[in-house]
């Protein structure tokens, strides 16, 4: 996990001139996040939130060692900031932007493959949390996480907050959390991320926050059964009473014809042994059966 | 945004590609003429966005331009899968030497374009794949090399096709790639792609669907995403107001803050015995007058008996939610009873407004469902 965050992130903002980036810079600030620069193209010199704002991203990594991004930038310029990081050399990049046309990040992830190493969250997502060592890349609310050993990953942010919230308030709390975003092109997906929690020592069990659309939990399921997947995993799905062919608010949940429907998701999972919550707050119990608590 | 047949093909001849003589009627007099100035067989085809449509009995054929007057007057307005067919596409029946299938698609799993082409055309692709996988070919755009005629050529070359079929169709696939950049196109699919007996091809079929969020860069799309036939009445409403809405058939309204949560709370409601009758989500509540018109929007639908608000304010200030709350109640011309869940920043302040107001606000979300669930019983 910690090759997404660990205590050596340094965080530059872009679209820190925005309502949404100041707001969130000054809450990262204070949670215990090093953001060290801010981006605005044209609103460089200025300050934000007590870090240089600069044009470009280059400038944030060259004065201030920034390795980590976290994406505000409105949709309609958010795959060109997205660009700009990772030609700056931006190690991991979070997006929180959401309605960003898939094209752009499509095009993103192609020349980011080109690169050694770069890790991309998002878009459309809440970003990435550590309780344990306080490092908060996104824009979840810091008190609902404690420092734990379960690991979630997540397609939507506020059901991660509400089931995050179940886990901290059974004493067991989180090694690393990350949304991974609502959209139907994403960066980390749940295999890779999967990858990183078997490697987490600290990590006891994941949980796995999925919904309609895709065949990513599908692809998980496959992964954890092929691999005999070494730690308990929980998963909960949200929609199964989507009606094919609309889009439930994200724009990668939606049904179509018989594929991406909560049952097929379900049964995937149940057959690799991964138990589902029918409601949020069971995930909990289902971890307190799966660790033996 | 899916794209009706007619406008698929609209488009798809500016980008160069042959598609069959014809034009769009919604009366029988206007098909009896396009069949007239066509001269010769013609094929009627409904204008719905639904698939499987040729089963369905939505695709006739006509051999002259009387029969085509009266299976127009049978076709237009029947229901076909649910969709009432006001519109006809009007064509020439072409003289087929051979189908083949083309699309190009988004790959989640893969994160990249799917180039899809086959010598099977004018079935379900689904179905050949299962039947006969050997006849599709497949490829992956690296989109920072992007898809050019050498690649389109490459694919085919696992049929055993003539030289001039193949370069055809590789300038075909290529053009699609086009439209695909140039439109934000998630699908655009040929099937059939017809070669004619004299050797030209031409799209006998197509579908096309726009990526919902890549409008706001197209002018030329941004009007006929506001008139969607496959939205409802309050679908189209909360469109037009940046709204993120989904009609359900339940009689309890759904509100709330995040996709996944509202998704979530509609499975609690219907595991914990209720009817969810649609599906809000407000997003990052920054504002009272966005999340009072949503309110509002929910609680004037006729079938909705309560209306369930789960907020889990992370950021969001429950204040603002509660003041909403109280202003959709105060200002809607339909009343109807609201069970809220607050959670978050500012919860205590939301509370004692709701408080005020003589509304009760739950902590814990599955509290409040059964709150819902048990007014509504």
């Amino acid at each position: 996990m910690r090759s997404i965050i660990n205590q050596d992130t340094r965080v530059v903002v872009q679209g820190i001139t925005g309502s949404e980036g100041k707001f969130h810079a000054s809450l990262m600030l204070q949670y215990g996040t090093k953001v060290v620069a801010g981006v605005t193209p044209g609103k460089g010199g200025q300050e934000v939130e007590g870090v240089p704002v600069y044009d470009t991203v280059a400038e944030a990594v060259t004065n201030d060692g920034a390795n980590t991004s976290i994406i505000f930038v409105p949709a309609a310029f958010a795959g060109k900031a997205l660009l700009e990081a990772i030609e700056a050399d931006i190690k991991t990049i979070v997006a929180i932007t959401d309605g960003i046309p898939q094209k752009d990040p499509i095009e993103c992830l192609a020349r980011a493959k080109q690169k050694d190493d770069v890790i991309i969250v998002g878009p459309n997502c809440p970003g990435v949390i550590d309780p344990r060592i306080n490092v908060k890349v996104g824009i979840m609310p810091g008190r609902i996480f404690a420092p734990g050993s379960i690991g979630i990953v997540s397609r939507s942010g506020t059901l991660t907050y509400e089931i995050a919230w179940y886990i901290t308030q059974a004493g067991m709390g989180q090694t690393t959390c990350v949304g991974i975003g609502g959209d139907a092109i994403v960066g980390l997906d749940f295999i890779k991320l999967l990858e990183m929690f078997r490697n987490d020592a600290e990590t006891e069990a994941v949980v796995l926050i999925g919904e309609i659309g895709g065949n990513a939990e599908e692809l998980a399921a496959q992964y954890i059964k092929e691999t005999n997947y070494p730690k308990p995993v929980a998963a909960y799905i949200a929609g199964r009473l989507a009606p094919p062919g609309k889009r439930m608010g994200h724009a990668g949940a939606i049904v179509m014809g018989n594929a991406g429907t909560a049952e097929s998701k379900i049964k995937a999972y149940t057959e690799a042994g991964v138990l589902v919550a029918e409601k949020p707050g069971d995930t909990v119990n289902l971890l307190k059966e799966l660790l033996g608590r | 945004m899916k794209l009706f047949e007619y406008e698929a093909k609209r488009l798809l001849k500016e980008y160069g590609i042959s598609i069959p003589r014809g034009d769009t009627a919604s009366n029988p007099t206007k098909v009896e003429a396009i069949a007239e100035a066509i001269g010769g067989p013609v094929v009627l085809k409904a204008q719905i966005l639904v698939s499987g449509r040729g089963k369905a009995g939505g695709i006739r054929f006509a051999d002259d331009a009387g029969e085509a007057r009266k299976t127009a007057s049978a076709l237009l307005g029947l229901t076909i899968k649910g969709c009432v067919v006001t519109s006809l596409l009007v064509e020439e029946k072409l003289d087929i030497a051979e189908q083949f299938y083309a699309s190009i698609t988004v790959d989640r799993q893969a994160k990249q374009y799917i180039v899809l082409a086959s010598t099977k055309g004018g079935v379900d692709i689904e179905e050949v794949a299962r039947t006969s996988p050997d006849s599709i070919a497949r490829h992956w755009v690296d989109t920072a090399s992007g898809f050019g005629t050498s690649d389109a050529l490459a694919m085919l070359s696992r049929f055993d096709m003539n030289k001039d079929v193949a370069n055809k169709l590789a300038i075909m696939l290529t053009t699609l790639y086009q439209v695909v950049m140039e439109c934000d196109a998630e699908l655009v699919e040929l099937n059939p792609l017809v070669r004619t007996t004299s050797g030209e091809f031409i799209a006998a079929d197509s579908r096309m669907i726009i990526d919902d969020n890549a409008i706001f860069r197209h002018a030329e799309f941004k009007d006929r995403s506001l008139q969607r036939v496959d939205d409802t009445a309050n679908e189209a409403k909360a469109r037009k107001q940046n709204l993120s809405y989904v009609d359900l058939d339940g009689d309890i309204g759904i509100v709330g803050n995040g996709a996944g949560l509202v998704m979530a709370t509609i499975d609690l409601v219907q595991t914990m015995g209720g009817q969810p009758g649609n599906f809000l989500d407000l997003g990052g509540i920054g504002n009272i007058e966005v999340s009072k018109k949503g309110i509002m929007l929910v609680m004037t639908k006729p079938e909705i008996k309560v209306v369930m608000v789960n907020v889990l304010g992370g950021i969001t200030r429950c204040d603002i939610v509660a003041e909403a709350v109280v202003q959709a109640l105060n200002e809607s011309s339909l009343k109807k009873p609201v069970v809220v869940r607050l959670m978050g920043t500012n919860e205590e302040e939301g509370a004692r407004i709701l408080e005020q107001a003589g509304i009760i606000s739950y902590r814990d979300m599955e509290e409040a469902v059964a709150q819902v669930v048990k007014i509504q019983g």
